[in-house]
């Protein structure tokens, strides 16, 4: 009984100031985790607000009018818009076969694994170069290059879409890789034993289950071709017409802010808010549709 | 009956059978893609090595750009100036990033920690770009100056993400068991986590600091309208809220340029960036694959 008597002196209750500084620990964390909410909150209204005179000034006309004239003060991103979607569809048409190719490839067994683990080094390495070295890549490189045999006359379309694949190539391999490992090998070893090729069974099981990780890969790779900046900027050419020939120059929404934000003043600056918010807006949509396809992967 | 008898022939693989040959041919479809997403890689890396060291010496660490058409100078002020900028991102973001991934893997539950999750990975997907637009908008417009301030409060932005989520991944591979001894001896969760959990997890969380420190370094778009550039070193007694530089926006300067010198220093720097980010990848695989706890 004596020991009992004297454990409880022994072990006091924490003191109050402990419990309260516990407490200060806790909070402050929560509060740094909602600022990860706020800044993306904060980034929304202030591009909002700064863009309100430009909306006011020219609504829903803004996106469809070619025109972007500082000293008559007329703004439309319509050929900003053409030039950002056909550029990223362009990058996505190569990259996405290509892309769940190399995740295939290194998804299944056709490499030792020390090898294969190199290889999927390399490719993580394709996102690491900077944008900016992918341009000045294309410029004194690809460009040329590509003149030798094709109608290019200098930077274009082509050459900005070429590199857009390559850039988003590595989003689309890793994201497909890791949707293909996480199916269950049951599934696999089904297939082949009721007598499937090794492709019959990527193309009939395993693909159709990695479906929506693999879809979530593209939207991810489609929210960074749209809003690649510096390597697009550098060889687009920024044209601001709408053509139809992909050897032709052209404009992305943001070449546009790249190439006027430094010297605008005024309605400009309100204008190339405008056409931030929109970027921002179909980026943010095409990531939140990503990110919930993702997740649904992970729940596999 | 003859029919029911086993015949082993048939569990054979024809060799020449159309399936087989579509499989095999599938399967060098799939090597040949590899191919081509590797050999670009290695055209860069070549041309930057090929161009990059012929431009580069001391001199070009420690001098001025030069004007166009005058040979010499180098970039000292840019490196300065990147240094500085990533320096002013990695101290806002740091903190906060480390915190947020604390409440994130030690005392969240249910709801708020998977939104969070989500506000990272949406944030981590918001274009340079436009995180450019909003430091611009956010502390040039207000204070009426380029500066450094603008320019490392745009890439505390863009590094935030990948902060917050190497550390929550830092933090989860600490085993319970060190959590739980660590209360058995009766610690509070803050002596928990700062003094115990948070130290086991550091060499990870180090590791992903310095990729996102490599990948701050090169990012053009959130500086272009920032921080600006200038030919000059800083001028201390304007404390950094003046125009500055950094390699990456001296790389797309002198690549849109036609003069051959500015040129050239535009290839080198692009060789530093590269090699910060290759080094910090090749050190953080290693240091990643042989963690064990």
């Amino acid at each position: 009984m004596t020991s009992l008597s004297d454990s409880s002196k022994i072990i006091k209750p924490r003191p109050v100031n402990e419990r309260y500084l516990d407490n200060v620990f806790k909070w402050t964390a929560q509060i740094f985790a909602l600022t990860i909410a706020l800044v993306l909150i904060w980034i929304t209204v202030q591009v909002a607000i700064a863009a309100v005179p430009a909306i006011k000034q020219f609504g829903l006309n803004f996106l469809f009018q070619s025109s972007w004239n500082p000293v008559k003060s007329e703004y439309g991103v319509w050929p900003a818009i053409y030039g950002t979607i056909v550029s990223s569809f362009i990058a996505l048409l190569i990259a996405v076969p290509i892309g769940i190719g190399v995740a295939l490839f290194l998804s299944e067994d056709y490499l030792p694994p020390s090898i294969q683990r190199i290889f999927v080094f390399l490719v993580e390495l394709l996102a690491a170069i900077p944008s900016v070295v992918y341009g000045l890549w294309g410029i004194f490189v690809l460009i040329p290059f590509l003149k030798n045999f094709t109608p290019l006359k200098g930077p274009g379309m082509l050459p900005a879409a070429l590199i857009l694949a390559l850039m988003v190539l590595p989003v689309i391999a890793a994201i497909s890789r890791d949707a293909i490992t996480n199916v269950p090998e049951s599934l696999r070893q089904a297939a082949v034993g009721l007598g499937a090729t090794r492709w019959e069974a990527i193309l009939q099981i395993m693909l159709p289950a990695a479906s929506s990780g693999i879809i979530g890969g593209v939207m991810l790779a489609l929210g960074r071709a749209l809003g690649e900046t510096m390597a697009v900027t550098m060889l687009i050419g920024n044209s601001n017409k709408v053509s139809l020939s992909i050897f032709a120059p052209s404009n992305t929404i943001s070449s546009l802010l790249t190439n006027q934000f430094a010297e605008a003043s005024g309605m400009q600056v309100s204008a190339l808010m405008y056409a931030a918010l929109i970027l921002f807006a179909i980026t943010l949509v095409v990531n939140i549709l990503a990110q919930v396809l993702v997740k649904r992967l992970q729940k596999i | 009956m003859t029919d029911a008898t086993f015949n082993p022939e048939t569990l054979k693989r024809n060799p020449t059978s159309p399936r087989t040959l579509f499989s095999l041919f599938m399967s060098g479809v799939a090597g040949l893609f590899m191919t081509m997403a590797i050999i670009p890689l290695f055209i860069i890396l070549f041309y930057l090595l090929y161009k990059g060291i012929s431009a580069l010496n001391f001199q070009v660490l420690v001098q001025l750009p030069p004007p166009p058409m005058v040979e010499g100078g180098g970039f000292g002020n840019a490196i300065l100036g990147t240094v500085i900028m990533v320096a002013i991102g990695t101290l806002i973001s740091l903190p906060v990033g480390v915190m947020a991934a604390i409440y994130l893997s030690e005392f969240s539950r249910g709801q708020l920690a998977s939104w969070t999750r989500f506000a990272t990975n949406v944030l981590s997907g918001v274009p340079s770009i436009i995180v450019g637009v909003f430091a611009y908008g956010v502390l040039v417009l207000t204070f009426k100056t380029y500066s450094a301030w603008a320019g490392g409060f745009a890439l505390a932005i863009l590094m935030l993400p990948t902060i917050v989520r190497t550390t929550d991944e830092a933090l989860q591979l600490v085993p319970q068991d060190v959590r739980q001894a660590s209360t058995g001896l009766g610690a509070n969760d803050y002596q928990t986590v700062l003094q115990i959990v948070l130290p086991a997890a550091i060499p990870a969380i180090i590791t992903g600091v310095t990729l996102a420190l490599a990948r701050a370094a090169g990012e053009t778009a959130p500086l272009i309208f920032t921080a600006l550039f200038t030919q000059f070193w800083p001028n201390w007694d304007k404390l950094l809220a003046e125009p500055t530089a950094s390699l990456a926006v001296l790389v797309y300067n002198f690549a849109i340029v036609p003069f051959k010198n500015q040129q050239e220093l535009a290839w080198a720097a692009s060789f530093i960036l590269v090699l910060l980010v290759l080094l910090t990848s090749i050190i953080s695989r290693l240091a990643t694959s042989t963690r064990k706890y």
